[in-house]
């Protein structure tokens, strides 16, 4: 967790002196659902989010140096600089990015836990959205699926109580929570909150390996924060939440200080510990920084590259298309 | 050879397929238990059962991204649209995922999958049940569009896409399906984006993809017979990749171009193909490129005008004629 914010306060830093382009959705305060989620993966499951995918990313092993130079634009980007901040993939890492369409990759997800369950493998997905995405009618299209096929997906709605500047009151007809709407697919559902890490380990522990089990999809939702704005471009980032909400949410809810203060309770680390990790997390954030910076740009032949399977793999172009462009 | 139909010889490039890759399922609306809106999945589903030939809910955007999502992860899906008129509604996994994903990951993830069904005017089905959309599709690199004239090009072309590790958009027309051909038993393939000279000629070169070929090989006749003008009918067979070596030959040959397309003008693919021979065929042109496409309206319901709406043998006859 500490890697992930760390990781966001440089790329905040570059962000604010315009070296860095495109939108930054930073996921300062949220580090526990990716983290939770990442620590209960099984080597089979598979995992896909939206545009605030840093975490995500982090947690399931990517390296901060591909994930800076990606947010700079660079060839040694994880996504070759095509991608940017909203589009991080690892498939190696059974990891599949990075969405900027808003629900757009929950379908995506239901894709994933159907090839699991094709090819019989013992694993789940998971798809997170957000709150706001919840009222694309993609995202209820593919309840009704995922239930009628018995899929093995866990949706985890990421609620931080806001879509961009809409809060959840303004944006949902049905008060209370959001995961409720599961039961008109017969969907199984829960809510958890998402601030500790232990109850959130075992929220989601619990769907992932019914999932696994039962191949049967359930909705868990969890309440969470976010303490910047929408974006870091957000313009009206201080006007649509009180100070005071923000700073509440800092100072008693932060999942990192939370977990921190668990940790030494039961003296499974000392503050010396915490603080050399948290050291190490800035350190690697600080070079990573310098790597993207120094790092040179994607070359110009590059922007044709990656568009089609066949021109990248020249022996079988002579087999399927010959001609892709003009020149 | 055998002769059959277009719906068959894609049925039997699927049975083919669906043998030999277990990696391989079709999904759609009514694809299986059904048959097929228009049978072309007929028999399938009691063939390879209900693990590879699957019926899905009314949720285009939901199992197209379902598509994506397990292609992503390996499999080959063949996604049947029951128009395509109504991938409109699954746009965003079309255009932004299947069409994006591959360059946005800098290559790392491929999206092998075929997205097919008809789409075509001229069945008096009114404006939301007769688009051609593949100037839209073929507007977006990273996919492919294919658009077979005869059951030959369908069966080989379709294998072609299924064996396609990129996202291939492959439009059918269901004034087809019935029509007969020679089509060999078993395997094989046609290279996508390679087209194909459906009759040699001198004089002009008739330019066209999908039933627009045969409305051209129909004028092409009537142009020999009753006017002594030979003309070369050019069979895009995919809009993208574009065979635009195949297309400047045979205009460097002919020295004239028809372009007939029953896609609209305004954007449509003959317009690229015009741009295509502003740019290369200048000097090889003895008149103007001219285009014979569907009017510039929404498909009207009512029969004798949709008639008028969409190009026919005479229009085209006209057209040429015009150029002389
Ligand atoms: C289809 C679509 N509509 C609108 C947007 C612009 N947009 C991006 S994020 C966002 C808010 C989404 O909020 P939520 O799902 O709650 O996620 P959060 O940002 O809170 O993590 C909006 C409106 C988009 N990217 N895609």
């Amino acid at each position: 967790m500490l890697r992930i914010r760390r990781f966001e306060q440089q790329a905040l830093k570059y962000y604010n002196q315009g070296i860095m382009g495109g939108f930054l959705h930073l996921y300062n305060g949220q580090e526990s659902v990716a983290v939770g989620t990442a620590s209960l993966m099984n080597g089979h499951d598979e995992i896909i989010t939206a545009y605030r995918d840093h975490g995500h990313a982090l947690a399931v092993g990517m390296g901060m140096n591909e994930c800076m130079a990606e947010l700079f634009g660079k060839g040694t980007g994880c996504s070759k600089g095509k991608g940017g901040s909203m589009h991080f993939f690892a498939p190696d890492k059974h990891y599949w990015g990075g969405h900027g369409i808003v629900a757009g990759q929950t379908p995506l997800g239901l894709g994933l836990a159907f090839a699991i369950k094709y090819k019989q493998i013992n694993g789940c997905a998971v798809a997170f959205l957000g709150d706001g995405a919840v009222n694309q009618g993609v995202f209820s299209e593919c309840l009704n699926m995922a239930a009628l096929w018995d899929l093995p997906i866990v949706y985890v709605i990421e609620n931080n109580g806001y879509s961009m500047g809409t809060s959840l009151e303004r944006s949902s007809a049905v008060n209370g929570s959001l995961a409720k709407r599961a039961e008109g697919f017969c969907v199984e559902w829960a809510t958890c909150g998402g601030f500790d890490l232990y109850e959130l380990r075992a929220n989601l522990g619990a769907a992932m390996e019914r999932a696994r089990k039962e191949s049967k999809p359930m909705v868990l939702e969890v309440s969470t924060y976010r303490y910047y704005g929408h974006s870091v471009a957000d313009a009206n980032a201080k006007k649509y939440r009180a100070p005071e909400e923000i700073e509440l949410y800092k100072t008693d809810y932060d999942p990192i200080t939370r977990w921190q203060n668990q940790l030494l309770k039961e003296k499974t680390v000392t503050q010396a510990q915490i603080e050399k990790i948290d050291d190490e997390a800035k350190a690697e954030a600080a070079a990573a920084a310098e790597f993207g910076i120094a790092s040179p740009w994607p070359s110009e032949e590059s922007i044709f590259e990656d568009i089609y399977h066949e021109v990248d793999h020249k022996t079988e172009a002579g087999q399927t298309g010959r001609f892709f462009f003009s020149e | 050879m055998p002769l059959i139909t277009y719906r068959q010889a894609l049925n039997d490039a699927f049975a083919e397929e669906l043998t030999r890759d277990e990696n391989v399922f079709l999904m759609g609306e009514e694809v299986a238990q059904y048959n097929g809106a228009y049978k072309v999945t007929e028999g399938l589903w009691k063939r390879f059962g209900c693990k590879r030939v699957i019926d899905t809910p009314i949720s285009e955007a939901a199992f197209l991204g379902l598509g994506v999502g397990a292609a992503m992860m390996g499999l080959r899906p063949v996604v049947e649209l029951m128009f395509w008129s109504f991938a409109y509604v699954g746009f965003d996994q079309i255009i932004n995922n299947a069409g994006c994903i591959r360059y946005m990951s800098g290559g790392l993830i491929n999206v092998p999958m075929v997205i097919r069904g008809p789409a075509n005017g001229g069945t008096n089905v009114g404006a939301t049940h007769s688009h051609t959309p593949e100037n839209f599709l073929a507007n977006t690199p990273g996919l492919k569009v294919v658009c077979p004239a005869t059951p030959y090009d369908a069966k080989g072309l379709m294998i072609a896409s299924i064996r396609d590790n990129d996202t291939v958009c492959f439009m059918e027309n269901t004034l087809l399906y019935g029509d007969l051909g020679e089509v060999p038993d078993g395997s094989y393939t046609i290279p996508l984006g390679v087209a194909d000279v459906k009759r040699e000629g001198l004089d002009v070169s008739l330019i066209a993809h999908g039933r627009a070929v045969l409305t051209c090989l129909a004028a092409a006749e009537i142009l020999a017979t009753e006017h002594g003008i030979e003309a070369e009918v050019v069979d895009l067979r995919s809009i993208r990749p574009l065979d635009e070596e195949t297309i400047l030959n045979s205009v460097a040959k002919t020295h004239r171009a028809v372009l007939v397309d029953e896609n609209k003008p305004f954007c449509g693919v003959s317009a690229q193909i015009a741009a295509l021979l502003a740019e290369h065929a200048f000097d090889d042109l003895d008149a103007p490129v001219l285009r014979v496409t569907a009017l510039d309206a929404p498909a009207i319901y009512s029969m004798p005008l949709e008639k008028l709406q969409l190009p026919d043998a005479q229009a085209v006859v006209a057209k040429v004629l015009s150029s002389f």
